[in-house]
């Protein structure tokens, strides 16, 4: 559905019927500017401010207004929850774009059809669906110590004699932690990635296949550079998602894990806000910091967003110069 | 060479289908193990063959804090309501900047899109503390009304409407005298509904799955929905009742699994459009 149709659309001329844009976008608009752009501002505001306490309702504005957010910047706990929050996002981003890649090359190989990949489908996206609350919990018991399914397996095949203990050791959380990320997200990756092939015009695929080049060449030289933007707004969403990565770090494992190793930036603003001593100052200042971020990284898909109908026009024009130069040639 | 080809499909279907099994290993355990009694799942943690102590497991279950029955409905309140309302006034809004040409109409598409990635989450203190001022913690509307500004949903909206509302049509309904606002209702509408089908599922499932908001906003044990409820397994109560928490777990997607399996075809062709990513 490209974005460029909208200049092409007829005008209705006489009577002016502005006054219904307005009417019509009105509700959307209202909501907006309370339950958005009102919290918005009221968290930046806290952010400024003494607030804190289970029970207060008023605060004052601080006498060096930026004192929460150096105190954050300098937080240990602040600081190590955004670099595990970037480390787990890690951990499952490279594997999961990895294994959708692999799986959209075989899946939209047009010389070797996949039988059943509708029900692969089906079934790879299944866990994106699900709760990730349900998915959290049901991982910690799939891990528990000393009796759970994994340790039962490990037991049985004899690949350890006493049962591994996953919630104690800071980098089995955090591997676990990942891999229910990639888990979840694989599938929607795949079938984002695999869409986004059966976008490509076949015609370059046709002319590739006729030139003799082999399913490896056409895929590293046509389907990915092709897929640019595609790939890089899969990576900004994915890490815009990261960034706030809650529910299983959260239920997973407790407080953090063993040494804050799934203390993700989330799990640091809620515990901040609404538990403990209560600093929602502190957790608002936080709040703006990722707020920031994500802003920026949203900037950059916006721009993307903004241009792909137009750089998408681009390409094709020169493909189809290139494909008109090879024809001469 | 042609062998060569058969060998590669071989693990290309293996590889498929260890990965099909990774998908639903987890959910299979998870199931078998509710029927199962705890001493059971002590002896041997993992077991392919249901068990007969499903009805045990759920008295244990209920005996203690969690309650499905209460979860499910609040749940069932939230998603439908917000479901509701997102689809029918994000249609409303897609139409009024498809329709009509007004002044503000790019600028107010512009911050759309400029606002659509930005999770509630980081703004969740200042939204947490202006419901609290106003009395509405613990009110399920406080998560239902604000999809009414649900920006992604009018960006798809847009997107579907663009090629495929003819605004002749519109036009010729004019000139047959009916407001705008039925036109909107009795000729839009329709129109889009398998965007509307679409985007309701996608609403549906991210508002039944949330965690972060309701568990801020909602304290009392009567409004908790189903997530909350299901976070409330990781505490003491229920540290050794195994058969009791898979139930737990099992009962709070079991809605979901159903909802998948009958819709799993639109729903991935849903995902194809790029239409969700929260």
């Amino acid at each position: 559905m490209p974005l460029y149709q909208e200049e092409k659309k007829p005008k209705v001329k006489g009577v002016s019927y502005a006054k219904y844009g307005y009417l019509f976008s009105l509700p959307f608009i209202v909501i907006f500017l309370i339950f958005m752009l009102y919290p918005t501002v009221f968290t930046a505001v806290i952010g400024f401010t003494d607030f804190k306490g289970v029970v207060a309702t008023s605060f004052k504005f601080l006498e060096h207004p930026f004192d929460n957010f150096a105190s954050i910047l300098a937080n240990k706990t602040f600081r190590a929850s955004l670099v595990n929050t970037i480390v787990i996002w890690v951990m499952n981003f490279i594997p999961q774009i990895g294994l959708a890649l692999l799986l959209t090359a075989w899946f939209t190989n047009r010389s070797r059809k996949i039988r059943g990949q509708g029900a692969f489908k089906v079934l790879f996206y299944l866990p994106n669906i699900i709760t990730a609350a349900t998915v959290a919990i049901l991982y910690a018991s799939i891990f528990a110590y000393p009796i759970g399914p994994i340790n039962d397996i490990l037991q049985s095949l004899h690949w350890t004699t006493k049962p591994f203990d996953f919630s104690t050791s800071p980098w089995a959380a955090k591997i676990v932690v990942a891999f229910i990320q990639f888990w979840q997200w694989y599938g929607y990756t795949t079938i984002i990635l695999i869409s986004g092939v059966l976008g490509i015009n076949p015609e370059l695929f046709e002319a590739a296949e006729i030139d003799g080049a082999s399913p490896s060449q056409t895929f590293f030289r046509i389907t990915l550079p092709c897929m640019r933007t595609i790939l890089i707004f899969t990576l900004i969403t994915s890490l815009i998602g990261g960034l706030n990565m809650f529910d299983i770090p959260k239920l997973y494992i407790w407080n953090g894990g063993p040494a804050n190793a799934t203390m993700t930036t989330s799990v640091f603003i809620y515990a901040q806000a609404f538990s403990g001593s209560y600093l929602y100052n502190k957790a608002a200042a936080a709040s703006m910091i990722m707020f920031v971020i994500i802003a920026i990284l949203s900037g950059v898909t916006f721009f993307l967003m903004r241009d792909r109908s137009e750089v998408k026009a681009k390409r094709a024009i020169k493909r189809m110069e290139k494909l008109g130069k090879g024809a001469e040639a | 060479m042609r062998r060569n080809k058969r060998k590669a499909s071989f693990i290309i279907y293996v590889v498929c289908i260890i990965l099909a099994l990774l998908s639903i290993l987890p959910f299979w355990i998870m199931i078998v193990n509710a029927t199962r009694s705890t001493v059971q799942i002590q002896s041997h943690a993992i077991s392919l063959i249901p068990s007969t102590h499903i009805l045990n497991n759920f008295k244990v279950l209920t005996g203690k804090t969690f309650n499905p029955v209460t979860g499910f409905m609040n749940s069932v309140v939230i998603a439908t309501g917000a479901t509701v309302l997102s689809i029918y006034f994000s249609t409303l809004t897609a139409y009024s900047l498809v329709a009509y040409e007004w002044k503000m109409r790019q600028p107010f598409f512009t911050m759309i899109l400029a606002v659509m990635m930005i999770p509630t989450q980081v703004i969740s203190i200042g939204f947490y503390q202006f419901m609290y001022r106003i009395g509405m913690t613990n009110n399920l509307l406080a998560l239902i009304l604000p999809a009414i500004a649900a920006p992604m949903t009018v960006f798809f909206m847009r997107q579907y409407m663009l090629p495929s509302l003819n605004l002749d049509i519109v036009a010729s309904a004019r000139i047959d005298g009916a407001g705008e606002f039925r036109t909107f209702n009795s000729i839009v509408l329709p129109i889009m509904k398998p965007a509307m089908a679409t985007q309701a599922i996608f609403t549906y499932v991210t508002t039944w799955n949330a965690l972060f908001l309701p568990m801020v906003l909602l304290t009392k044990k009567e409004n908790y929905t189903m997530p909350i409820m299901v976070s409330l397994l990781k505490g003491d109560i229920y540290r050794t009742e195994y058969g009791a928490v898979y139930l737990a777990l099992t009962l709070s997607v079991l809605p979901l699994f159903i909802v998948y399996f009958l819709l799993s075809k639109y729903i991935i062709a849903g995902v194809a459009l790029g239409s969700i990513k929260e």
